[in-house]
């Protein structure tokens, strides 16, 4: 990110210093692997972990064992070719994934979707955020040992949302909807009504989860003050999305770039102060309140008109030379795409910015002098999802 | 007070608890082998090649032009060229596939081949159980297994299918029309009589029946884009009303 | 006939005892008191499972098994001829002989509260003078059979849960023999039976049990608590500890060794459920006087039943605490809070049960248990936090 996107509203502390917490010394130290099989990495993540008792003095997050080699692949096949590929990298949020990389070669041929298409990849990216933040909230609360309630309340709502992907692209998950220079399809008939009844609904369930757990003695004696990540390295990690403004940086893509037609929703963006597990877990739940403000005035504003850019071929897509950077604000953070073009019609180069990937970077300074239980749910409140990060 | 988080908690299990014998929308399971969510329109399993009419090798619309082979991102399919030439549905002569091998276990749904197809040859099934004894042949699908008729493809995607024959039947209606014409030009040429007036009128009588429902503008844009960006501009709601009504 | 149906398995064992020789006279009255315990705690194991996962499964808003059987109700013998066929791995560097006692240990221990138990009227297989004593002197072998599986398996996380089960198994021995010393205060005896004929009879519309008075209902949870602690259920199944420790101490063990720990830890709780309706809950006594007729085994098992469904109900809705947490709790809540419950007990006999035994009893416990609750809140924790919004 370059720094002159960021606006902070007090300066960083330039004396800052990661403390890296080490050993106590009073006894032996249990060397343990965390994973690749493991209940709560999800995935195969591994954290080979250094314990003095319970307490974890060291840790080394090991990755690449869901490695596809995507970025080698993407350079041998067509533009359009990649294009299910990236369903694949977060697969929680397939449509805002295909939107990152469209925006990128967008960028790349100069193709401009029309407003319809527009408001058509608005709607679905806040519908991924939403099914993504209600599966994170879920698998937070896994991880703290909840025998799956939350998480099944969670799954039934974004059910709901899948539904609503299943009807418009044809899959539930790995939907390949986005196409350089608008969308695939045109929404079908009685779409947005069944949406408008997904959106109505929503808020009883996020009434629901907050009567569930939101209150809980547990909860907040297990999230809060645990996994504390600091302004200053949070910033200077170029951690993202929810997990740097739980830590009080307001840095919202969705503001800063107004990529799509974001400049046309009034919409806050929540930031915590502490930057625990706890005000991870808020800020996406109250960023999930947003998400509904933008689908709801979305919904009633969209308008009627193509969503292709005449311009836009499907065979025989060659861009011509040139590079471009194109990122979103995807549920978990900044989700860029670099591609440049030789004018064939393969990417010279593709490159992936994942946001999982960088905001696990931080994993170690926030779990040392936590315990294992602790380490646990930080890296659940990081919110990776390993397609991304291994790629 | 401590506590009152957890009993407001033990609350709302509770009320899920009864709301999940009581209300539909709690409850969501759907017991799959017994019961079955009708499968959406837009749904898409694996790809299947289209035929016409009642003979599979016949009536097949694909043309081995292999684009399908070239654009498939994980590569699984696998097309040899026909020697021999067979009349398509306008009467044009094409190839045929000899061998047309579609490894489902490779295959990634994702409707690529769909989209560049230039002859709506190639369409998504939604037949999902597709569970074999052996994996490496039994899901290598040969091309007499993925031919399966038109009225198939209509049954499972209307909207879709009624675009695609709309299309088909105005394109071979143009190329009737144009032979026609060519052939009335040839005569005209030949002989310089009446006959260029004639020529007009004949194609509507020759053309074949209409296509089966009358294509809804929002429907046709639907499927329409899925045949290329060429075509998606052309229906793409400019009568929009229902479509974005809420 | 009431009385007949009250005494009918007292009845029977005194016929059958007649038709042996008087030589094998004792053997067989222990044959026939073990025998019909082991048999019905078995099969309420078997129905608990069964009751547990449809519960949960509703609490979740799903079906539960369904498929085995009407209504899936011969889930448990699917599940156990799975335990008994399965492989039985054992790691190649563990202590064989312990790493093999370990389940049957556990499940010895267990079955030996039982004895002490009075199931009905008449019905107990042993009715000892300190009776309460001996159940806790058998309950607490638990505790060996679990670290004996921890540590020979030889295995990181089943150490990791041997330590955290010592721990919490210890700390919460404390509070949970101190919680009944009320109830041995006031009834005088340390038999169980005894205690039970101390709660008969009624006071008007209401029987005597202890739960009903100030100090025994603030017992009654304590030692539910505790007694949840001590079974190592959900929200302190730390031992265990799914999303960190992968199954806890017993990580290593599979197929039917896995599934005598599954038993021995239910026949746990069901001890200690019945302990618990036993010391507070008036055994097998009935709640109003008018429901006199039904036999006091079915009373005893009702309540058995309803307990359990309590314990299920607080696995489906709480997180898992953290050890640290959980000590605390144990140490600055539940030890100070059975003390005082202690002294509120003794002043009961004084004050007697009326008004004024309700206002000082009553207000000690309650003002004791709001200040400890406060006490018990981390220092910096925020109960309701503000988050900022940037626009």
């Amino acid at each position: 990110m370059s720094s002159s996107n960021l606006q902070l509203e007090a300066p960083l502390d330039p004396a800052f210093k990661v403390e890296r917490r080490t050993a106590t010394g009073r006894g032996d130290l249990l060397e343990v692997s965390m994973g690749p099989q493991h209940p709560s990495t999800h995935g195969v993540f591994r954290m080979d972990v250094v314990l003095d008792g319970e307490r974890v003095t060291k840790l080394k997050p090991v990755f690449g064992y869901l490695h596809r080699n995507h970025e080698k692949i993407a350079e041998n096949t067509t533009y359009l070719g990649s294009m299910p590929y990236t369903d694949r990298l977060d697969y929680f949020c397939s449509l805002t994934n295909n939107w990152a990389y469209a925006l990128t070669v967008e960028k790349l041929a100069g193709l401009q979707p029309p407003e319809r298409a527009e408001y058509i990849r608005v709607i679905t990216a806040e519908f991924t955020r939403l099914q993504n933040h209600v599966c994170l909230i879920g698998f937070l609360l896994q991880d703290m040992g909840a025998s799956g309630t939350p998480l099944m309340y969670a799954f039934r709502e974004r059910e709901a949302i899948l539904d609503l992907f299943e009807s418009l692209t044809g899959a539930r998950m790995m939907c390949n909807y986005m196409r350089f220079g608008g969308c695939r399809v045109d929404l079908p008939s009685g779409w947005l009504d069944q949406a408008s009844k997904v959106v109505d609904r929503f808020p009883r369930f996020l009434d629901e989860f907050d009567r569930l757990i939101s209150g809980n003695e547990i909860l907040a004696a297990r999230t809060q003050g645990v996994g504390v990540l600091p302004r200053e390295l949070a910033v200077s990690a170029s951690v993202t999305g929810p997990v740097l403004r739980a830590s009080g940086v307001n840095y919202d893509i969705r503001k800063v770039d107004k990529y799509g037609i974001y400049d046309r929703f009034s919409f806050r963006v929540p930031l915590g102060d502490h930057g625990d597990v706890y005000d991870r877990y808020m800020v996406r739940v109250l960023e999930m309140h947003e998400s509904l403000a933008i689908l709801k005035s979305a919904l009633r504003d969209i308008p009627p008109g193509p969503i292709m850019d005449p311009k836009a071929k499907l065979r025989s897509f060659k861009p011509k030379a040139g590079e471009a950077y194109g990122r979103i604000e995807s549920a978990k953070g900044e989700l860029g795409f670099y591609v440049i073009s030789d004018g064939s019609a393969n990417p010279y180069r593709y490159r992936v910015r994942p946001p999982s990937l960088i905001n696990l970077t931080v994993l170690e300074d926030m779990c040392v002098g936590h315990t294992v239980a602790d380490a646990v749910i930080i890296l659940g409140s990081i919110d990776i999802v390993l397609g991304e990060v291994d790629r | 007070m401590l506590g009152t988080g957890l009993i407001k908690g033990m609350a709302e299990t509770a009320r899920n608890f009864v709301g999940s014998f009581l209300e539909e929308d709690r409850l969501t399971t759907v017991e799959y082998p017994e019961e079955r969510i009708p499968a959406k329109e837009a749904a898409r399993s694996f790809p299947f090649l289209v035929f016409d009419g009642d003979d599979a090798e016949k009536g097949l619309r694909c043309v081995a032009c292999q684009i399908c082979e070239k654009e498939c991102p994980p590569q699984c399919i696998f097309i040899l060229k026909d020697t021999a030439k067979k009349p398509d549905f306008v009467g044009k002569m094409q190839f045929q596939p000899k061998v047309f091998d579609i490894d489902v276990s490779v295959c990634m749904s994702c409707q690529i081949c769909v989209e560049v197809c230039p002859f709506e040859a190639i369409k998504m099934d939604v037949d999902f159980e597709l569970s074999r004894f052996d994996r490496f042949e039994g899901l290598l699908i040969h091309k007499d297994e993925l031919s399966k008729p038109n009225s198939y493809f209509r049954k499972i995607h209307p909207t879709d299918a009624a675009a695609v024959d709309a299309n088909l039947a105005a394109e071979k209606a143009k190329a009737e029309a144009k032979a026609v014409a060519d052939a009335a030009a040839k005569a005209k040429a030949a002989s310089a009589a009446a006959a260029g007036l004639a020529a007009p009128a004949k194609p509507a009588a020759a053309a074949p029946p209409p296509p089966p429902t009358p294509a809804d503008p929002i429907l046709k844009s639907a499927s329409s884009s899925t045949a290329g960006p060429g075509l998606a501009e052309t229906g793409s709601g400019k009568t929009h009303a229902p479509a974005h009504g809420s | 006939m009431i009385e007949w149906a009250d005494q009918i398995f007292v009845l029977l064992k005194r016929e059958i005892l007649l038709l042996v020789p008087v030589a094998l006279q004792p053997l067989a009255s222990i044959l026939l008191s073990v025998g019909p315990i082991m048999g019905v705690f078995a099969t309420l194991f078997a129905a608990t499972t069964v009751l547990e996962r449809k519960g949960l499964g509703r609490i979740q808003n799903r079906l539960g098994p369904n498929r085995v059987g009407p209504f899936g109700l011969l889930q448990p013998l699917a599940d156990g001829i799975k335990a008994i066929i399965k492989e039985d791995v054992v790691p190649y560097r563990t202590d064989r002989v312990l790493h093999t006692l370990a389940p049957i240990l556990i499940m010895v221990a267990a079955l030996l509260a039982y004895s002490v138990l009075p199931l009905g009227r008449n019905m107990v297989a042993l009715d000892l003078d300190a009776g309460v004593l001996f159940f806790f002197a058998a309950g607490a072998t638990t505790e060996l059979a679990i670290f004996m599986a921890g540590w020979s398996s030889r295995n990181k996380y089943a150490l990791l849960g041997a330590m955290r089960a010592i721990a919490q198994m210890i700390s919460y021995e404390i509070p949970l023999i101190l919680s009944t010393v009320g109830v041995l205060m006031a009834a005088g005896t340390l038999s169980t039976t005894g205690i039970v004929e101390a709660q008969s009879g009624y006071s008007g519309l209401f029987p005597n049990w202890y739960v009903l008075t100030p100090w025994g209902f603030a017992g009654f949870f304590l030692f539910l608590i505790a007694a949840t602690a001590e079974a190592n259920r959900s929200p302190f199944d730390l031992p265990e500890g799914e999303s960190e420790l992968v199954a806890g101490y017993f990580t290593e063990y599979s197929g039917f060794k896995f599934a005598m720990f599954f038993f021995g830890e239910y026949l746990g709780l069901f001890a200690a459920n019945a302990l618990a309706i036993t010391l507070f809950l008036g055994g097998w006594n009935a709640p109003l006087q008018i429901l006199d007729w039904v036999p006091s085994y079915l009373w005893f098992f009702a309540k058995l039943l309803f307990l359990i469904g309590l314990s299920i109900w607080v696995r489906g809705t709480t997180p898992r605490l953290r050890a640290d947490q959980l000590m605390n709790f144990a140490w600055k809540f539940m030890l100070p809070m059975s003390l005082v419950n202690i002294l509120a007990s003794g002043l009961w006999r004084f004050t007697g049960d009326g008004v004024l035994g309700w206002l000082v009893c009553g207000s000690l416990v309650a003002g004791s248990y709001y200040a400890l609750g406060l006490n018990l809140a981390p220092k910096n924790a925020v109960t309701k936090r503000i988050y900022r919004f940037a626009t």
